[in-house]
């Protein structure tokens, strides 16, 4: 289950690395998006997959889940929510003021307006 | 237990909710936040003394025992490093009431400055991993808004590639410590030291550290992980510049020292590693900061500097070095603070920031001339201003441990860094006087007063090293031996 | 611009609104012992919201709740952070939580936690965060 996990964590950011390397900002947050998919999975997968009760409560199982990693992710998946709707509504705006979308037209000469 | 280590993150945090309230009032959004910034001020210098006296002061959020909550631990170096962000955070509020303008001050400017306030210390203060990387979002976040408020065209256009660089660099976190879990199946900091210490030197550990230094190196602008830095930093306003330049990339740094120090004491391999980005990120800053005729990108540059220099100091690992490397970190967050100040007066005044176009100020405001010649000589360590201490110790303990090359670079850094800043003195103030245009409407004399403020306190830092020195011995003495710490935190 | 005819949704939505912020109220209080919580009741209930932002229009919907949103974020701050603080104030650590049981008729042995407080802070700042996100996209169009 491991391995298969590892697969599936690979090709997430293989495909993640794919889109953060193209110009369309769009493109950019989704990669950004399955980016931390992949991360929270790999903590997941790091806490050592197993059967078992819910974690803490049932005090009569015979074992149980780490919850540690399940906390890590949750916080990971609010602030992965935040950082991207955020980026989101910076990526509207951007486009507005801006009028593309283009990575290539957002370089910009060193230091100038 | 004691809940006062807490209240520098609680104070800012609590100001920061109220002021939501008061978006639309600016002058109780400025008395607010300034007093509070004054308490956060005074309360963390009890944590000091408390520190200095009492030894490490440690909380357990929520009760939880130690290796399973989180806990908070303050020792020297975050006691310091938390008073230090006090007094910066103050400066920096009282210099955006004269000059960031009544939309951002109504677009909640105050509210997020404190959380971001808060993230900083939050950083310094924590003494869990996954912890460390909650509040690294909350500075990051406040960050994001803070470089973006304004809506100019290129502080949209900076601000895509800072959040692109920093959710990349989250992940790497995320993903380092998820792989740290794995092996060491803990996340409080002096538990995972202990255990690491006991699983003895793999492979996977070292692949860690690398991981880390990436992670930490992003935010902290070493040497092939800067080139973000010099565009997002150049977009935001004086004061958010100053906050960004004087706290951001310390709190990178900060938390290279704190894992380097405490997980990987005797990995050879990744001090080397650091040692020798360490120099590049010198000479790279170097070569930036005397490239530009533009009086922000000089100073942006030096930041990077700095950075290589606090870094060369911890990768020699011995105790006179900490001692360096502490002295000249608190030494450059004060200094670079108060020079982003001034560049911003500077930048105002002139109406750019292109050295070429300006010149002649110190007629009409010797002031600011001199308050900048002092905080540059500070900046370039002339003894016995305040750079001078934590660079002799960095570089004769980097001589007694055969790191000839290192040293050098590091004194020579010293030299082409009085030149860029000298550059900037020169062209700026001396030369024959020119009219600008929105001279007048800039109120300098009340700008000057942060600055300053600032640039008094780096004078007495250098002036009073006899009597700061045991202090920061003791913060040293903290990191050089990870035992204190551990104790401390698990009451062995 | 000719308006389109949206007579089913907005009917469908009358009748499921209510539905959906009910299921996110009763998520909101079994997340303290099972899957549930603040953070996912709060999104469904802005979910509700935005069924209803979809189905009418920006006006129509501010007119029925006319809430400050970034207001709402601060309120919400405000509860998770004073719980927190609370624990100081009784000289334990901070977010240190106080429970107790009580018998309720109908509901039996009932648990009462301060973490509730705590939770409803976070369910107020998730529709904050939410809702000022969509306004912040829709009000510009």
């Amino acid at each position: 289950m491991e391995i298969l996990m590892s697969f599936l964590i690979g090709i997430l950011f293989m495909t993640a690395t794919y889109l953060m390397l193209s110009k369309s900002l769009l493109r950019i947050i989704i990669g950004t998006g399955l980016l931390s998919h992949g991360a929270h999975l790999l903590i997941l997968t790091m806490g050592g997959l197993k059967r078992g009760a819910a974690p803490l409560l049932g005090e009569h199982a015979k074992s149980y889940v780490d919850p540690l990693p399940q906390a890590l992710i949750l916080t990971a998946i609010v602030i992965s929510f935040g950082v991207t709707s955020f980026f989101l509504v910076l990526a509207y705006r951007a486009y507005q003021e801006l009028g593309t979308d283009n990575m290539d037209r957002l370089r910009g000469k060193e230091g100038h307006e | 237990m004691s809940n006062l280590l807490i209240m520098p993150i609680l104070i800012p945090l609590f100001t920061g909710i109220i002021l939501i309230f008061f978006a639309n009032s600016i002058k109780v959004q400025r008395y607010i936040s300034g007093f509070s910034a004054l308490l956060a001020i005074a309360v963390s210098a009890v944590l000091a003394t408390q520190v200095y006296n009492d030894g490490i002061q440690t909380m357990n959020v929520s009760n939880w025992e130690a290796p399973f909550g989180i806990t908070l631990v303050s020792d020297m170096l975050s006691a310091l490093l938390v008073l230090t962000t006090s007094v910066i955070a103050a400066a920096c509020l009282f210099y955006s009431f004269r000059s960031i303008g009544e939309d951002r001050e109504k677009f909640y400017y105050y509210s997020i400055f404190n959380f971001l306030i808060v993230g900083v210390n939050g950083a310094f203060t924590t003494g869990d991993i996954f912890n460390l990387f909650v509040f690294f979002e909350v500075m990051l976040m406040a960050s994001y808004v803070l470089l973006v408020l304004g809506g100019t065209k290129i502080q949209l256009r900076e601000s895509i590639k800072y959040i692109l660089v920093n959710v990349i660099s989250s992940a790497l976190f995320v993903i380092s410590v998820a792989f740290l879990y794995s092996v060491v199946g803990t996340l409080n900091m002096a538990h995972i030291s202990v255990r690491i210490a006991e699983a003895g030197n793999h492979g996977i550990l070292t692949v860690i550290a690398v991981l880390f230094l990436i992670v930490f190196g992003l935010k902290g602008a070493i040497f092939p992980l800067y080139f973000w830095l010099p565009g997002s930093y150049y977009a935001p306003p004086a004061p958010v510049m100053a906050l960004f330049g004087a706290l951001l990339t310390k709190v990178g740094v900060y938390s290279i020292i704190r894992t380097y120090t405490l997980f990987f004491p005797h990995d050879i391999f990744t001090h080397d590693l650091l040692q020798v980005l360490s120099i590049l990120t010198i000479v790279a800053g170097v070569i930036g900061a005397i490239a530009f005729n533009d009086i922000k990108k000089i100073i942006i540059y030096n930041i990077i500097i700095a950075v290589g220099v606090i870094l060369f100091g911890v990768s020699i690992m011995t105790k006179e070095s900490m001692t360096g490397s502490v002295f000249y970190l608190i030494h450059d967050m004060v200094i670079k603070a108060a020079l982003f100040l001034i560049i911003g007066i500077i930048a105002k005044l002139a109406g750019t920031a292109d050295l070429r176009k300006m010149g002649g100020l110190i007629n009409k405001y010797p002031g600011l001339g001199w308050t900048f010649f002092i905080a540059a000589l500070a900046l370039a360590g002339i003894p016995p201003l305040s750079g001078f201490v934590g660079k002799l110790l960095i570089v004769r303990s980097g001589f007694e441990s055969a790191s000839f090359w290192g040293s050098g670079i590091v004194l020579m850094s010293s030299l082409f860094v009085l030149f860029s800043v000298m550059k900037i003195f020169m062209g700026a103030f001396w030369g024959s006087e020119r009219a600008f245009k929105d001279e007048e409407k800039v109120p300098v004399k009340g700008l000057l007063a942060a600055p300053a403020i600032l640039t008094a306190i780096a004078v007495l830092y250098g002036l009073g090293t006899e009597a700061i020195y045991p202090v920061i011995s003791l913060a040293a003495e903290t990191l050089t031996n990870p035992d204190i710490y551990i104790n401390a935190v698990l009451k062995e | 611009m000719m308006k389109t005819n949206d007579i089913i949704l907005q009917t469908v939505t009358k009748v499921t609104l209510f539905v959906i912020i009910l299921f996110s109220i009763y998520l909101f209080f079994t997340g303290h012992y099972h899957p549930g919580g603040g953070f996912i009741g709060g999104l469904m209930s802005s979910g509700a919201i935005v069924l209803l932002l979809l189905a009418y229009d920006i006006k129509t919907v501010t007119a029925i709740l006319p809430v400050d949103y970034k207001k709402m974020i601060g309120a919400g701050l405000l509860f998770s952070a004073g719980t927190g603080t609370g624990a100081l104030i009784a000289g334990k650590p901070f977010l240190t939580h106080a429970y107790t049981y009580v018998s309720l008729p109908l509901l039996g042995k009932t648990s009462l936690h301060t973490a509730v407080l705590f939770d409803t802070g976070v369910f107020l700042v998730v529709i904050g965060v939410t809702m000022t996100i969509i306004q912040t996209i829709g009000e510009s169009e």
